[in-house]
């Protein structure tokens, strides 16, 4: 990289102020970190250390807190309507705006929260651990049963991802099960995958020769000797797979395949908020903003834990 | 050649499971199609007929082997509802998805090789530092609400673009800006990440050292190398775009590929389902396929 620059603004700084000046001006203009005088770390915006964990844990346990007790956060009941607001722009008393029934839009995410999120954790739950065990016993057994499994694998991942969700959501008749099911079909081959290579990595390993060596059954190994060292990689995949998940989950509501539309989700709300953007911008944007607002914290806690638990992997 | 035959042998079977797989998972589909295309307050008897006449009171086995024989004939059926072929139904409503993808494709590759470019050069510095933050925003954002957003700003607001159908080139600004939106952020991750590695390599080291400036190494060398592993991302890339586009056709009321999904759904018109599942998954495999070879034609490392 140029350096002669570098040094010369260097020198012509250095001799009139401190660090902070310095290093402000270096940062300004850009120069190579190699040729920094200064050795302390900058100070960068990224978010470090437990401060990358704390922030999206906050935003997302606030989340959770909607989910589990709405009646005590939300301004109104679900049931409120509003007759002399309809479609009524954000205000004092609607904060968010009110809907084609003059339904407080604030009230109904803090309620939504509880099926979108439900859906998101409980598909990911039943995605991990179908996923988990495919990728265990293919990547221990090894063989003809790896072949195969793998060879499935291969025809499940050939329907692009939420076509898959959305004919599976159908096939089931829809309903709350149905949704978690068809969120799960498309987390399974993924986790399998990676859960497989990781497997094959460790089964190689010493103490895992020595365990059979000692007769222990390969329920006993593959249960107490490789899943533990699995943890982490499954732990990153969940925090990945949530997001996509509260975002699969919203768009099956928003086609019109979601859970329950007695319970409104944000999928659900955004819609029928479409029907009004040109009146009421506020019924789609509010519930599409809750959404992102969680699926960045789920991605921030993500990328945090992955530099925690998987160093050398931070990228890709 | 071995490498050629292995990978089109097993494209083939992948295709056949998917196939399988589809008819199966279809065969669940609650509802029986006689009575919704007999129509409310159609008698048992014309139900009946109509079973007989659509097949469907058959074993599962027979309908099966019967849907095998005249796929291995080309003949992907008739919709239920309208009585067309099939694949007629398709050929009808490919181009507009194409066309959309293709849009689409062309913004993210755009935008996202542009933006990875750009992050790796000033890695850990603010525009990095400021491109990290937005892609974070893209790839959180739920597709259907970012064309909800484009279509606040530039047709309620601005007035400047249509928001909703698919006969003018304007009407396809903001489906394919939406998608294309979507899709560059992973894009963008993948490209910078690519362009750090290669950075790191001896070779860009004795370039330096030989007196190379930055930018002839950038792009003369470092790019060349960095793009090859992306090339396999675009395969999952035009999947998730053909995924996008089943809820963008539906959000921005467009004609595709996506919408007839949709509308096959409600009206449970199996024919269509399949057959359009079969036609994207083929799509989808013939151009991972494709993708695999180009890049063992592009990496002779991959070759061994």
């Amino acid at each position: 990289m140029p350096g002669s620059t570098a040094e010369s603004v260097d020198e012509d700084v250095s001799s009139m102020s401190g660090h902070i000046l310095k290093s402000t001006l270096l940062a300004v203009l850009g120069k190579a970190p190699a040729l920094r005088l200064n050795p302390k770390p900058r100070r960068t915006w990224r978010l470090r250390g437990s401060a990358a964990i704390i922030l999206p844990a906050v935003i997302i346990g606030v989340f959770i807190l909607c989910a589990a007790a709405p009646q005590w956060i939300a301004p109104y009941a679900p049931s409120d309507m509003d007759d002399n607001a309809i479609l009524a722009a954000p205000s004092f008393q609607h904060w968010m705006g009110t809907d084609q029934f003059g339904g407080d839009i604030a009230t109904a995410i803090i309620f939504g929260a509880r099926q979108s999120i439900l859906v998101a954790f409980s598909a990911i739950m039943l995605g991990a651990a179908c996923g988990s065990i495919i990728g265990l016993v293919s990547g221990y057994a090894g063989g003809r049963i790896d072949a195969a499994m793998m060879r499935l694998i291969d025809i499940w991942m050939a329907i692009p991802p939420l076509l898959l969700a959305l004919i599976v959501a159908a096939a089931l008749g829809g309903g709350f099960l149905s949704t978690v099911i068809a969120i799960a079909s498309m987390i399974v081959p993924r986790f399998g995958r990676v859960v497989r290579a990781r497997v094959i990595g460790i089964k190689i390993l010493p103490f895992i020769t020595a365990a059979r060596t000692m007769g222990a059954s390969w329920v006993w190994i593959v249960g107490r000797h490789i899943l533990p060292h699995t943890g982490t990689v499954i732990l990153v995949l969940t925090t990945v797979g949530v997001a996509d998940a509260i975002i699969i989950g919203a768009s099956l509501s928003f086609i019109g395949l979601g859970s329950n539309p007695d319970q409104p989700d944000w999928g659900y709300m955004m819609s029928e908020g479409r029907n009004y953007l040109t009146d009421a911008w506020w019924c789609a944007t509010f519930p599409g903003l809750a959404i992102t607002l969680l699926v960045v914290s789920v991605n921030l806690l993500g990328d945090a834990l992955r530099t925690r638990l998987e160093p050398g992997r931070e990228r890709g | 050649m071995w490498f050629l035959l292995r990978q089109l042998g097993s494209a083939v079977f992948v295709v056949f499971g998917a196939i399988t797989l589809v008819f199966f998972v279809l065969y669940m589909l609650p509802g029986d199609p006689a009575a919704l295309v007999a129509g409310p307050g159609a008698s048992p008897a014309m139900i009946a007929s109509i079973q007989a006449q659509l097949g469907t009171n058959r074993p599962l086995w027979l309908q099966y082997g019967d849907y095998l024989w005249r796929l291995a004939h080309g003949d992907l059926g008739t919709s239920f509802t309208t009585s067309e072929p099939v694949i007629s139904r398709i050929w009808a409503q490919f181009p507009a998805t194409l066309e959309l993808t293709i849009c689409s494709c062309a913004i993210a590759i755009a935008l996202g090789v542009t933006l990875g470019v750009v992050s790796a050069m000033f890695v850990d510095r603010w525009p990095d530092r400021l491109i990290q933050t937005g892609v974070l925003f893209l790839v959180s954002m739920p597709s259907f609400w970012i064309g909800i957003l484009l279509i606040l700003i530039f047709s309620v607001l601005l007035h400047w673009l249509p928001a909703m159908g698919s006969a003018t080139a304007s009407q396809l600004i903001l489906p394919s800006a939406c998608l294309g939106l979507n899709v560059s952020g992973q894009l963008e991750r993948m490209v910078r990440g690519s362009v750090l590695d290669v950075l790191h390599e001896p070779f860009v080291a004795t370039l330096r050292g030989q007196g190379l400036r930055e930018f002839p190494i950038l792009f003369r060398h470092v790019l060349r190398n960095a793009l090859i592993p992306v090339i396999t991302l675009f395969g999952v890339l035009v999947g998730q775009l053909l995924s996008g586009a089943v809820v963008i056709e539906t959000l921005f009321a467009r004609q595709g590929i996506g919408r007839l999904v949709v509308d096959a759904l409600n009206v449970r018109d199996i024919p269509v389902l399949q057959g359009v599942v079969l036609f994207i998954s083929v799509f989808y495999v013939l151009l991972n396929f494709l993708i695999d070879l180009s890049y063992a034609w592009i990496d002779r490392r991959v070759r061994g």
